[in-house]
Protein backbone atom coordinates (compact mmCIF):
# COMPACT_ATOMS: atom_id res chain seq x y z
CA UNK A 1 0.00 0.00 0.00
CA UNK A 2 1.57 3.53 -0.64
CA UNK A 3 2.19 5.88 2.28
CA UNK A 4 -0.18 8.17 1.97
CA UNK A 5 1.17 11.72 2.59
CA UNK A 6 -0.78 14.43 4.62
CA UNK A 7 -0.26 17.71 6.93
CA UNK A 8 -0.44 17.64 10.84
CA UNK A 9 -3.56 20.25 10.12
CA UNK A 10 -5.43 17.34 8.50
CA UNK A 11 -4.32 14.67 10.54
CA UNK A 12 -5.93 16.49 13.92
CA UNK A 13 -9.11 17.79 11.63
CA UNK A 14 -9.23 13.85 10.74
CA UNK A 15 -9.04 13.13 14.47
CA UNK A 16 -11.76 14.81 15.21
CA UNK A 17 -14.38 14.10 12.58
CA UNK A 18 -13.71 10.04 14.05
CA UNK A 19 -14.88 11.23 17.34
CA UNK A 20 -18.04 12.54 16.26
CA UNK A 21 -20.68 9.34 16.02
CA UNK A 22 -23.36 9.62 13.62
CA UNK A 23 -26.60 11.83 14.93
CA UNK A 24 -24.32 13.63 17.13
CA UNK A 25 -25.15 17.75 17.72
CA UNK A 26 -22.18 19.20 16.76
CA UNK A 27 -21.45 22.88 18.42
CA UNK A 28 -18.47 24.02 16.37
CA UNK A 29 -16.48 27.19 16.88
CA UNK A 30 -14.55 29.16 14.60
CA UNK A 31 -11.47 27.97 12.13
CA UNK A 32 -9.93 23.98 12.62
CA UNK A 33 -13.47 22.92 14.79
CA UNK A 34 -15.35 23.91 11.43
CA UNK A 35 -13.38 22.02 8.97
CA UNK A 36 -13.70 19.26 11.34
CA UNK A 37 -17.48 19.15 12.15
CA UNK A 38 -17.72 19.38 8.07
CA UNK A 39 -15.48 16.58 7.82
CA UNK A 40 -17.49 14.45 9.83
CA UNK A 41 -20.32 15.14 8.50
CA UNK A 42 -19.00 14.57 5.32
CA UNK A 43 -16.97 11.22 5.95
CA UNK A 44 -18.16 9.33 9.23
CA UNK A 45 -21.15 11.19 10.38
CA UNK A 46 -23.84 12.18 7.64
CA UNK A 47 -26.06 12.45 10.05
CA UNK A 48 -25.04 14.69 12.77
CA UNK A 49 -26.36 18.00 12.92
CA UNK A 50 -24.13 21.19 12.74
CA UNK A 51 -25.34 23.62 14.61
CA UNK A 52 -23.43 27.31 16.19
CA UNK A 53 -23.65 29.74 19.30
CA UNK A 54 -25.24 32.35 16.86
CA UNK A 55 -28.03 30.27 16.73
CA UNK A 56 -27.97 28.50 13.18
CA UNK A 57 -29.11 24.86 12.91
CA UNK A 58 -28.44 22.10 10.86
CA UNK A 59 -26.91 24.94 8.01
CA UNK A 60 -26.36 23.69 4.70
CA UNK A 61 -22.72 24.00 4.65
CA UNK A 62 -21.80 24.57 0.91
CA UNK A 63 -18.95 27.01 1.65
CA UNK A 64 -16.17 26.74 4.72
CA UNK A 65 -17.48 29.64 6.97
CA UNK A 66 -14.68 31.40 8.46
CA UNK A 67 -16.83 32.62 11.95
CA UNK A 68 -19.54 31.20 13.36
CA UNK A 69 -21.34 34.66 11.79
CA UNK A 70 -20.48 34.01 9.06
CA UNK A 71 -23.47 33.96 6.81
CA UNK A 72 -22.63 30.75 5.20
CA UNK A 73 -24.26 29.14 8.66
CA UNK A 74 -27.48 30.87 7.91
CA UNK A 75 -28.46 29.70 4.23
CA UNK A 76 -30.31 26.26 3.99
CA UNK A 77 -30.60 25.94 8.62
CA UNK A 78 -33.52 24.25 9.75
CA UNK A 79 -33.60 28.12 11.68
CA UNK A 80 -32.18 30.70 12.20
CA UNK A 81 -32.42 32.39 15.85
CA UNK A 82 -29.46 33.65 18.06
CA UNK A 83 -27.69 33.44 21.08
CA UNK A 84 -30.63 32.94 23.55
CA UNK A 85 -32.08 29.81 21.94
CA UNK A 86 -28.47 28.26 20.94
CA UNK A 87 -27.22 28.41 24.00
CA UNK A 88 -30.37 27.59 26.23
CA UNK A 89 -30.41 24.10 23.71
CA UNK A 90 -26.83 23.38 25.15
CA UNK A 91 -28.17 23.95 28.69
CA UNK A 92 -31.47 22.17 28.64
CA UNK A 93 -30.58 18.48 29.36
CA UNK A 94 -32.98 17.01 26.32
CA UNK A 95 -31.32 18.24 23.94
CA UNK A 96 -27.45 19.46 25.80
CA UNK A 97 -26.95 15.64 26.25
CA UNK A 98 -26.71 14.85 22.42
CA UNK A 99 -24.42 17.68 22.24
CA UNK A 100 -20.34 17.33 21.48
CA UNK A 101 -18.59 20.69 20.97
CA UNK A 102 -15.40 21.26 19.74
CA UNK A 103 -13.03 24.13 21.21
CA UNK A 104 -9.88 25.59 20.59
CA UNK A 105 -7.73 27.72 24.04
CA UNK A 106 -3.97 29.18 24.87
CA UNK A 107 -3.73 26.37 27.50
CA UNK A 108 -5.13 23.84 28.90
CA UNK A 109 -4.32 22.15 32.48
CA UNK A 110 -4.48 18.25 33.32
CA UNK A 111 -7.74 18.49 34.38
CA UNK A 112 -8.95 19.53 31.04
CA UNK A 113 -9.56 23.16 32.59
CA UNK A 114 -8.95 25.67 29.31
CA UNK A 115 -8.00 29.49 29.15
CA UNK A 116 -9.03 31.74 26.50
CA UNK A 117 -8.91 34.84 28.15
CA UNK A 118 -4.83 35.94 29.16
CA UNK A 119 -1.87 35.02 29.57
CA UNK A 120 0.00 36.87 32.88
CA UNK A 121 -1.99 38.82 35.35
CA UNK A 122 -5.40 39.50 34.55
CA UNK A 123 -5.69 43.32 35.03
CA UNK A 124 -2.67 44.06 33.01
CA UNK A 125 -2.25 40.61 30.63
CA UNK A 126 1.15 40.00 28.72
CA UNK A 127 -1.06 38.82 26.04
CA UNK A 128 -4.83 39.05 25.85
CA UNK A 129 -7.01 37.12 23.75
CA UNK A 130 -10.67 37.05 22.85
CA UNK A 131 -12.28 36.54 25.85
CA UNK A 132 -15.05 33.26 26.66
CA UNK A 133 -17.63 33.79 23.89
CA UNK A 134 -19.34 30.79 24.38
CA UNK A 135 -16.60 28.44 25.37
CA UNK A 136 -17.31 28.56 29.11
CA UNK A 137 -20.74 27.79 28.67
CA UNK A 138 -20.54 24.91 26.40
CA UNK A 139 -17.84 23.85 28.52
CA UNK A 140 -20.56 23.84 31.51
CA UNK A 141 -23.14 22.60 29.70
CA UNK A 142 -22.21 19.62 27.15
CA UNK A 143 -21.27 16.34 28.19
CA UNK A 144 -18.39 15.85 25.66
CA UNK A 145 -16.10 18.47 24.77
CA UNK A 146 -12.88 18.36 22.25
CA UNK A 147 -9.86 20.72 22.71
CA UNK A 148 -7.72 21.51 19.67
CA UNK A 149 -4.44 22.00 21.30
CA UNK A 150 -0.80 22.91 19.93
CA UNK A 151 1.66 20.34 22.03
CA UNK A 152 3.83 22.95 23.07
CA UNK A 153 5.33 23.30 26.97
CA UNK A 154 3.66 27.52 27.25
CA UNK A 155 0.27 25.63 26.44
CA UNK A 156 0.48 22.72 28.65
CA UNK A 157 0.52 24.12 32.13
CA UNK A 158 0.73 23.48 35.28
CA UNK A 159 -1.64 26.06 36.15
CA UNK A 160 -3.49 28.22 33.89
CA UNK A 161 -3.58 32.28 33.60
CA UNK A 162 -6.90 32.52 33.95
CA UNK A 163 -9.51 29.41 33.97
CA UNK A 164 -12.33 30.83 31.58
CA UNK A 165 -13.96 27.09 30.74
CA UNK A 166 -14.45 24.23 33.24
CA UNK A 167 -12.95 21.23 32.70
CA UNK A 168 -13.06 18.80 35.74
CA UNK A 169 -11.77 22.09 37.71
CA UNK A 170 -9.45 20.74 40.26
CA UNK A 171 -9.91 16.91 39.76
CA UNK A 172 -12.10 14.31 40.18
CA UNK A 173 -15.46 15.37 41.79
CA UNK A 174 -14.59 19.41 41.75
CA UNK A 175 -17.37 20.12 38.98
CA UNK A 176 -20.41 18.45 41.09
CA UNK A 177 -19.39 20.30 44.11
CA UNK A 178 -18.73 23.75 41.83
CA UNK A 179 -22.60 23.29 41.10
CA UNK A 180 -21.70 22.11 37.84
CA UNK A 181 -23.39 18.91 35.65
CA UNK A 182 -20.94 16.45 34.07
CA UNK A 183 -19.13 17.42 31.46
CA UNK A 184 -16.19 19.67 30.15
CA UNK A 185 -13.42 18.53 27.49
CA UNK A 186 -12.72 14.02 27.19
CA UNK A 187 -10.53 14.68 24.20
CA UNK A 188 -7.90 16.76 23.43
CA UNK A 189 -6.22 16.56 20.30
CA UNK A 190 -2.74 17.98 19.00
CA UNK A 191 -0.28 18.01 16.54
CA UNK A 192 1.46 15.06 18.51
CA UNK A 193 -1.03 13.12 19.73
CA UNK A 194 -5.09 12.21 21.11
CA UNK A 195 -5.38 12.49 24.78
CA UNK A 196 -8.22 11.30 26.77
CA UNK A 197 -9.85 12.29 30.01
CA UNK A 198 -9.80 9.37 32.78
CA UNK A 199 -12.90 9.42 34.34
CA UNK A 200 -11.81 7.59 37.45
CA UNK A 201 -9.28 10.28 38.83
CA UNK A 202 -10.57 13.39 36.02
CA UNK A 203 -7.09 13.87 34.72
CA UNK A 204 -6.15 13.72 30.83
CA UNK A 205 -3.75 10.88 29.63
CA UNK A 206 -2.45 9.57 26.22
CA UNK A 207 -4.31 7.24 24.46
CA UNK A 208 -2.72 8.03 21.13
CA UNK A 209 0.35 9.35 19.16
CA UNK A 210 0.58 10.22 15.78
CA UNK A 211 3.29 8.57 13.25
CA UNK A 212 6.69 9.83 14.00
CA UNK A 213 6.19 10.80 17.53
CA UNK A 214 6.71 8.95 20.76
CA UNK A 215 5.37 9.27 24.25
CA UNK A 216 8.42 10.64 25.13
CA UNK A 217 8.25 13.59 22.94
CA UNK A 218 4.79 14.41 24.04
CA UNK A 219 5.63 14.88 27.65
CA UNK A 220 8.71 17.06 26.55
CA UNK A 221 6.72 19.30 24.72
CA UNK A 222 4.06 19.72 28.67
CA UNK A 223 4.75 21.02 31.93
CA UNK A 224 2.96 18.09 33.35
CA UNK A 225 2.96 14.56 33.55
CA UNK A 226 0.47 12.41 32.16
CA UNK A 227 -0.04 8.36 31.92
CA UNK A 228 0.89 7.05 28.47
CA UNK A 229 0.89 3.12 29.77
CA UNK A 230 -2.23 2.99 27.57
CA UNK A 231 -0.84 4.91 24.52
CA UNK A 232 -1.21 3.30 20.73
CA UNK A 233 -0.13 4.71 17.45
CA UNK A 234 -2.74 6.51 16.13
CA UNK A 235 -4.05 5.31 12.40
CA UNK A 236 -3.45 8.22 10.34
CA UNK A 237 -6.17 9.69 7.90
CA UNK A 238 -7.16 7.14 5.08
CA UNK A 239 -6.91 7.80 1.34
CA UNK A 240 -10.77 8.11 1.16
CA UNK A 241 -10.97 10.83 4.28
CA UNK A 242 -7.73 12.91 3.08
CA UNK A 243 -9.55 12.96 -0.72
CA UNK A 244 -13.05 14.23 1.00
CA UNK A 245 -11.35 16.49 3.22
CA UNK A 246 -9.54 18.27 1.06
CA UNK A 247 -11.47 18.53 -2.38
CA UNK A 248 -15.43 18.25 -0.41
CA UNK A 249 -14.91 20.26 2.71
CA UNK A 250 -11.86 22.93 2.01
CA UNK A 251 -11.58 23.43 -1.70
CA UNK A 252 -10.57 26.68 -1.40
CA UNK A 253 -7.90 25.90 1.39
CA UNK A 254 -9.09 28.58 3.67
CA UNK A 255 -8.14 26.16 6.95
CA UNK A 256 -6.02 23.79 5.03
CA UNK A 257 -3.63 26.27 3.14
CA UNK B 1 -49.38 55.92 8.23
CA UNK B 2 -49.21 58.96 9.73
CA UNK B 3 -46.15 61.53 8.90
CA UNK B 4 -46.31 62.91 12.24
CA UNK B 5 -45.22 59.22 13.67
CA UNK B 6 -42.48 58.60 11.15
CA UNK B 7 -38.79 58.62 12.90
CA UNK B 8 -36.69 59.10 9.85
CA UNK B 9 -33.89 61.07 10.09
CA UNK B 10 -30.01 60.91 9.13
CA UNK B 11 -27.65 58.40 11.08
CA UNK B 12 -25.24 62.30 11.88
CA UNK B 13 -28.71 63.50 13.53
CA UNK B 14 -29.48 60.53 15.27
CA UNK B 15 -26.33 59.97 16.90
CA UNK B 16 -25.94 63.68 17.50
CA UNK B 17 -29.10 63.98 19.19
CA UNK B 18 -29.00 60.46 21.44
CA UNK B 19 -24.96 60.17 22.22
CA UNK B 20 -23.36 61.49 24.99
CA UNK B 21 -19.97 61.21 26.15
CA UNK B 22 -19.88 58.80 28.68
CA UNK B 23 -22.54 57.29 27.90
CA UNK B 24 -23.17 53.35 28.43
CA UNK B 25 -24.33 51.71 24.76
CA UNK B 26 -24.35 48.62 22.94
CA UNK B 27 -24.32 47.59 19.01
CA UNK B 28 -25.82 44.56 17.23
CA UNK B 29 -24.28 42.02 15.47
CA UNK B 30 -21.87 39.66 15.96
CA UNK B 31 -18.43 39.34 15.22
CA UNK B 32 -17.96 40.56 11.17
CA UNK B 33 -22.17 40.13 10.13
CA UNK B 34 -24.47 42.72 10.58
CA UNK B 35 -22.49 45.19 12.86
CA UNK B 36 -24.01 48.95 12.36
CA UNK B 37 -21.10 49.99 11.08
CA UNK B 38 -22.58 53.72 9.66
CA UNK B 39 -23.69 54.29 13.40
CA UNK B 40 -20.07 53.40 14.16
CA UNK B 41 -18.00 55.54 12.11
CA UNK B 42 -20.42 57.88 12.38
CA UNK B 43 -19.70 58.02 16.49
CA UNK B 44 -16.02 57.93 15.49
CA UNK B 45 -16.38 60.74 13.89
CA UNK B 46 -18.67 62.90 16.02
CA UNK B 47 -15.45 62.61 18.68
CA UNK B 48 -17.40 60.98 21.28
CA UNK B 49 -15.42 59.95 24.67
CA UNK B 50 -15.60 58.05 27.52
CA UNK B 51 -18.16 55.49 26.16
CA UNK B 52 -19.21 51.85 28.81
CA UNK B 53 -19.82 49.14 26.08
CA UNK B 54 -21.62 46.08 26.38
CA UNK B 55 -21.02 43.28 23.67
CA UNK B 56 -21.34 39.64 23.55
CA UNK B 57 -19.09 38.54 20.63
CA UNK B 58 -18.50 41.86 18.60
CA UNK B 59 -15.94 42.35 16.03
CA UNK B 60 -15.09 45.09 13.57
CA UNK B 61 -17.50 47.72 15.40
CA UNK B 62 -16.22 47.40 19.13
CA UNK B 63 -12.57 47.29 18.07
CA UNK B 64 -12.79 50.37 15.74
CA UNK B 65 -14.71 52.17 18.18
CA UNK B 66 -11.32 51.15 20.91
CA UNK B 67 -9.15 52.08 17.80
CA UNK B 68 -10.36 55.78 18.01
CA UNK B 69 -10.34 55.73 21.27
CA UNK B 70 -13.87 56.15 22.35
CA UNK B 71 -14.30 53.74 24.93
CA UNK B 72 -13.26 53.84 28.31
CA UNK B 73 -15.09 50.56 29.73
CA UNK B 74 -15.97 47.37 27.80
CA UNK B 75 -18.36 44.39 29.23
CA UNK B 76 -17.47 41.55 26.38
CA UNK B 77 -17.44 38.00 25.89
CA UNK B 78 -15.18 38.26 22.79
CA UNK B 79 -13.44 40.29 20.87
CA UNK B 80 -12.46 38.80 17.72
CA UNK B 81 -12.91 39.00 13.62
CA UNK B 82 -12.50 35.49 11.92
CA UNK B 83 -9.60 34.74 10.57
CA UNK B 84 -8.23 38.01 9.92
CA UNK B 85 -8.11 39.02 13.44
CA UNK B 86 -9.27 36.14 15.98
CA UNK B 87 -8.46 38.66 18.86
CA UNK B 88 -9.14 41.94 17.98
CA UNK B 89 -6.31 43.59 17.81
CA UNK B 90 -6.79 47.35 18.48
CA UNK B 91 -9.12 46.04 21.81
CA UNK B 92 -5.71 43.37 23.18
CA UNK B 93 -3.09 46.32 22.70
CA UNK B 94 -6.10 48.93 24.49
CA UNK B 95 -5.75 46.20 27.27
CA UNK B 96 -2.38 45.02 27.41
CA UNK B 97 -1.43 48.61 28.00
CA UNK B 98 -3.98 49.33 30.60
CA UNK B 99 -5.79 51.52 28.62
CA UNK B 100 -9.65 50.19 29.02
CA UNK B 101 -11.21 48.58 31.28
CA UNK B 102 -12.68 44.94 31.35
CA UNK B 103 -15.10 42.82 32.53
CA UNK B 104 -15.30 39.52 30.92
CA UNK B 105 -18.68 37.65 31.08
CA UNK B 106 -19.68 34.61 28.60
CA UNK B 107 -22.11 34.69 25.46
CA UNK B 108 -24.32 33.38 27.21
CA UNK B 109 -24.32 35.42 29.84
CA UNK B 110 -23.87 38.85 28.65
CA UNK B 111 -27.40 37.85 26.24
CA UNK B 112 -29.01 36.90 29.46
CA UNK B 113 -27.94 40.09 31.11
CA UNK B 114 -29.98 42.11 27.48
CA UNK B 115 -32.60 39.61 28.00
CA UNK B 116 -33.20 40.41 32.26
CA UNK B 117 -33.25 44.08 31.20
CA UNK B 118 -35.80 43.65 28.44
CA UNK B 119 -38.12 41.99 30.47
CA UNK B 120 -37.33 44.62 34.03
CA UNK B 121 -36.31 42.09 36.12
CA UNK B 122 -32.84 42.46 37.73
CA UNK B 123 -31.20 39.49 37.21
CA UNK B 124 -31.49 36.33 34.83
CA UNK B 125 -30.13 33.01 36.17
CA UNK B 126 -27.51 30.38 34.37
CA UNK B 127 -25.64 27.13 35.11
CA UNK B 128 -22.82 28.21 33.03
CA UNK B 129 -19.89 29.21 34.31
CA UNK B 130 -19.72 27.67 37.92
CA UNK B 131 -15.91 27.23 39.05
CA UNK B 132 -14.78 29.11 36.19
CA UNK B 133 -12.87 32.91 37.25
CA UNK B 134 -15.40 34.41 34.89
CA UNK B 135 -17.23 34.14 38.24
CA UNK B 136 -14.31 34.35 40.94
CA UNK B 137 -11.76 37.31 39.14
CA UNK B 138 -13.68 40.61 38.66
CA UNK B 139 -12.01 43.49 36.19
CA UNK B 140 -13.42 46.24 37.42
CA UNK B 141 -12.76 47.66 41.13
CA UNK B 142 -15.14 47.62 43.72
CA UNK B 143 -15.26 51.27 44.32
CA UNK B 144 -15.90 52.03 40.87
CA UNK B 145 -18.77 49.66 41.07
CA UNK B 146 -20.37 51.16 44.09
CA UNK B 147 -19.65 54.90 42.64
CA UNK B 148 -20.95 54.11 39.07
CA UNK B 149 -24.84 54.32 39.61
CA UNK B 150 -25.67 52.85 36.06
CA UNK B 151 -23.74 49.62 36.89
CA UNK B 152 -24.38 46.78 39.58
CA UNK B 153 -22.29 46.32 42.64
CA UNK B 154 -21.02 42.90 42.02
CA UNK B 155 -20.05 41.58 38.48
CA UNK B 156 -22.29 38.58 39.09
CA UNK B 157 -23.86 36.31 42.29
CA UNK B 158 -23.53 32.60 42.91
CA UNK B 159 -26.65 31.30 45.08
CA UNK B 160 -27.42 28.15 46.67
CA UNK B 161 -30.38 26.80 44.52
CA UNK B 162 -33.61 28.71 46.07
CA UNK B 163 -35.84 25.69 45.00
CA UNK B 164 -33.58 23.19 46.84
CA UNK B 165 -32.58 20.44 43.53
CA UNK B 166 -35.53 21.14 41.53
CA UNK B 167 -34.02 21.58 38.24
CA UNK B 168 -31.14 19.13 39.24
CA UNK B 169 -28.88 22.20 40.03
CA UNK B 170 -27.62 23.17 42.87
CA UNK B 171 -25.86 26.28 42.38
CA UNK B 172 -27.08 28.98 40.24
CA UNK B 173 -25.34 31.92 38.91
CA UNK B 174 -27.06 35.01 38.39
CA UNK B 175 -26.23 37.68 36.03
CA UNK B 176 -27.10 41.65 36.87
CA UNK B 177 -29.45 42.71 33.87
CA UNK B 178 -28.16 45.72 31.38
CA UNK B 179 -29.81 48.77 30.03
CA UNK B 180 -27.78 50.70 27.74
CA UNK B 181 -28.63 54.56 27.51
CA UNK B 182 -28.36 53.63 23.72
CA UNK B 183 -28.24 50.64 21.45
CA UNK B 184 -27.18 50.50 17.74
CA UNK B 185 -28.37 47.92 15.30
CA UNK B 186 -28.30 47.77 11.48
CA UNK B 187 -30.99 45.27 9.84
CA UNK B 188 -32.49 44.50 5.98
CA UNK B 189 -35.48 46.24 6.54
CA UNK B 190 -37.17 48.73 8.76
CA UNK B 191 -40.62 51.16 8.07
CA UNK B 192 -40.63 54.48 9.25
CA UNK B 193 -41.68 54.41 12.48
CA UNK B 194 -38.69 51.49 13.62
CA UNK B 195 -40.18 48.25 12.82
CA UNK B 196 -37.76 45.85 11.68
CA UNK B 197 -37.48 42.66 9.58
CA UNK B 198 -34.14 40.65 10.43
CA UNK B 199 -33.00 38.06 7.67
CA UNK B 200 -30.49 35.61 8.92
CA UNK B 201 -29.53 35.21 12.50
CA UNK B 202 -30.88 37.73 14.80
CA UNK B 203 -27.86 37.42 17.35
CA UNK B 204 -28.80 39.01 20.43
CA UNK B 205 -30.27 42.29 18.71
CA UNK B 206 -33.66 41.74 19.54
CA UNK B 207 -32.86 41.72 23.77
CA UNK B 208 -30.40 44.25 23.04
CA UNK B 209 -32.79 46.63 21.56
CA UNK B 210 -35.47 45.87 24.15
CA UNK B 211 -32.98 46.31 27.27
CA UNK B 212 -32.08 50.12 25.90
CA UNK B 213 -33.56 53.37 26.58
CA UNK B 214 -33.04 54.23 23.34
CA UNK B 215 -32.26 52.40 20.27
CA UNK B 216 -30.95 54.17 16.50
CA UNK B 217 -31.88 51.54 13.73
CA UNK B 218 -30.05 51.89 10.32
CA UNK B 219 -31.72 49.55 7.43
CA UNK B 220 -30.56 48.73 3.56
CA UNK B 221 -34.25 49.18 2.83
CA UNK B 222 -36.79 51.79 4.65
CA UNK B 223 -39.77 50.15 3.11
CA UNK B 224 -43.62 51.49 3.54
CA UNK B 225 -45.26 50.39 6.66
CA UNK B 226 -47.75 47.80 4.68
CA UNK B 227 -45.18 45.96 3.14
CA UNK B 228 -43.59 44.93 6.61
CA UNK B 229 -47.66 44.38 8.14
CA UNK B 230 -48.23 42.11 5.65
CA UNK B 231 -46.01 39.42 7.39
CA UNK B 232 -46.30 40.65 10.90
CA UNK B 233 -44.65 36.91 12.20
CA UNK B 234 -41.50 37.96 9.73
CA UNK B 235 -41.05 40.71 11.67
CA UNK B 236 -38.84 40.73 14.59
CA UNK B 237 -38.87 44.55 16.45
CA UNK B 238 -42.29 46.15 16.25
CA UNK B 239 -41.74 50.52 16.46
CA UNK B 240 -42.37 50.80 19.91
CA UNK B 241 -38.99 50.31 21.10
CA UNK B 242 -37.23 52.51 18.12
CA UNK B 243 -36.05 56.10 18.31
CA UNK B 244 -34.72 56.83 15.16
CA UNK B 245 -34.60 55.13 11.82
CA UNK B 246 -32.15 55.77 9.60
CA UNK B 247 -31.93 55.03 5.65
CA UNK B 248 -27.93 53.72 5.14
CA UNK B 249 -27.78 51.20 2.36
CA UNK B 250 -24.29 49.44 3.16
CA UNK B 251 -24.74 50.44 6.60
CA UNK B 252 -23.16 46.97 7.61
CA UNK B 253 -20.02 46.93 5.78
CA UNK B 254 -17.70 45.98 6.06
CA UNK B 255 -19.45 43.60 7.88
CA UNK B 256 -21.62 41.02 6.22
CA UNK B 257 -25.56 41.81 5.77
CA UNK B 258 -27.55 38.56 4.88
CA UNK B 259 -28.96 38.82 1.32
CA UNK B 260 -27.32 42.05 0.73
CA UNK B 261 -23.41 41.48 0.83
CA UNK B 262 -20.99 39.75 2.19
CA UNK B 263 -18.48 40.63 4.62
CA UNK B 264 -15.51 42.31 2.40
CA UNK B 265 -12.25 40.05 3.46
CA UNK B 266 -10.30 42.93 1.64
CA UNK B 267 -11.11 45.64 3.77
CA UNK B 268 -10.91 43.60 7.19
CA UNK B 269 -7.95 41.88 6.34
CA UNK B 270 -6.13 45.59 5.34
CA UNK B 271 -7.70 47.02 8.74
CA UNK B 272 -6.10 44.36 10.78
CA UNK B 273 -2.65 44.78 9.00
CA UNK B 274 -3.01 48.46 9.75
CA UNK B 275 -4.14 47.98 13.16
CA UNK B 276 -1.06 46.25 14.27
CA UNK B 277 0.79 49.31 14.29
CA UNK B 278 -0.31 53.14 15.84
CA UNK B 279 1.03 55.36 12.85
CA UNK B 280 -0.18 53.41 10.17
CA UNK B 281 -3.93 52.21 12.42
CA UNK B 282 -4.03 56.56 12.53
CA UNK B 283 -4.01 56.84 8.47
CA UNK B 284 -6.29 53.86 8.21
CA UNK B 285 -9.05 56.05 10.19
CA UNK B 286 -8.01 59.07 8.93
CA UNK B 287 -8.58 57.82 5.10
CA UNK B 288 -11.75 55.94 5.95
CA UNK B 289 -13.61 57.25 8.83
CA UNK B 290 -12.22 60.68 8.91
CA UNK B 291 -11.45 61.29 5.48
CA UNK B 292 -15.09 61.06 4.55
CA UNK B 293 -18.42 62.92 5.33
CA UNK B 294 -20.45 59.66 5.49
CA UNK B 295 -21.12 55.99 5.02
CA UNK B 296 -22.05 57.21 1.21
CA UNK B 297 -18.47 58.63 0.54
CA UNK B 298 -17.00 55.88 2.37
CA UNK B 299 -19.21 53.50 -0.31
CA UNK B 300 -17.98 55.79 -3.26
CA UNK B 301 -14.60 55.66 -1.75
CA UNK B 302 -14.67 51.70 -1.93
CA UNK B 303 -16.25 51.61 -5.32
CA UNK B 304 -19.40 49.76 -7.09
CA UNK B 305 -16.66 47.15 -8.76
CA UNK B 306 -15.47 46.03 -5.06
CA UNK B 307 -19.02 46.10 -4.09
CA UNK B 308 -19.96 44.41 -6.94
CA UNK B 309 -17.63 41.31 -5.94
CA UNK B 310 -19.36 40.75 -1.86
CA UNK B 311 -22.67 41.39 -3.47
CA UNK B 312 -24.82 38.47 -2.42
CA UNK B 313 -26.40 35.85 -4.49
CA UNK B 314 -29.84 35.68 -4.71
CA UNK B 315 -29.70 31.22 -3.28
CA UNK B 316 -27.62 31.82 -0.40
CA UNK B 317 -27.59 34.83 0.79
CA UNK B 318 -23.69 35.11 0.17
CA UNK B 319 -21.07 36.09 -2.60
CA UNK B 320 -20.39 32.65 -3.58
CA UNK B 321 -17.06 31.60 -4.36
CA UNK B 322 -15.79 35.08 -3.14
CA UNK B 323 -11.94 35.32 -2.42
CA UNK B 324 -11.56 35.27 1.18
CA UNK B 325 -8.67 35.09 4.32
Amino acid sequence: MQVQEYTLKEMMAIMAAREIIDGDIVFAGTGISMLAATAAKNINAPNCIIFFETGAIDSLIEELPLAVADPRVMYGAASNTGLLEAFATMQNRITGDKVIAILGAAQIDKYGNLNTTAIGDYHLPDTRFSGSGGGCDVASFVPRCIAFMQHEKRKFVKKLDYLTSPGQLQGRGAREAAGLRPGGVNVVITNMAVMRMDSENGEIYLDQYYPGVTPDMILENMQFSVDISRATLAKPPTEQELMTLRQKCDPQKLILN
Amino acid sequence: MNSENSKVMSIETAVKRFMDNGAHISIGGFTLNRNPMAAVYEIIRQGFQNLHVYAHSNGTGVDELIGAGCVSRLEIAYAGTGKTAPTCIRFRKAVQEGKIEVEDYSNFMMSLRFLAGAMGVPFMPTLSGLGSEITTTWGFSEEMRKQNHKIANDKLVVLDNPFGRWGNASKVLLVPAINPDVTFIHVQKADPMGTCRIDGLTFADIEQVKASKHVVVTCEELVKTEELRDFPEHNQIPFLHISAVCHVPYGGYPTAVYRYYDYDSDYLRNYAAAAKEDDKFVKFQKKYIYGVKNHQELMKLIGREHLDEIKADVRTGYAVNMKRG
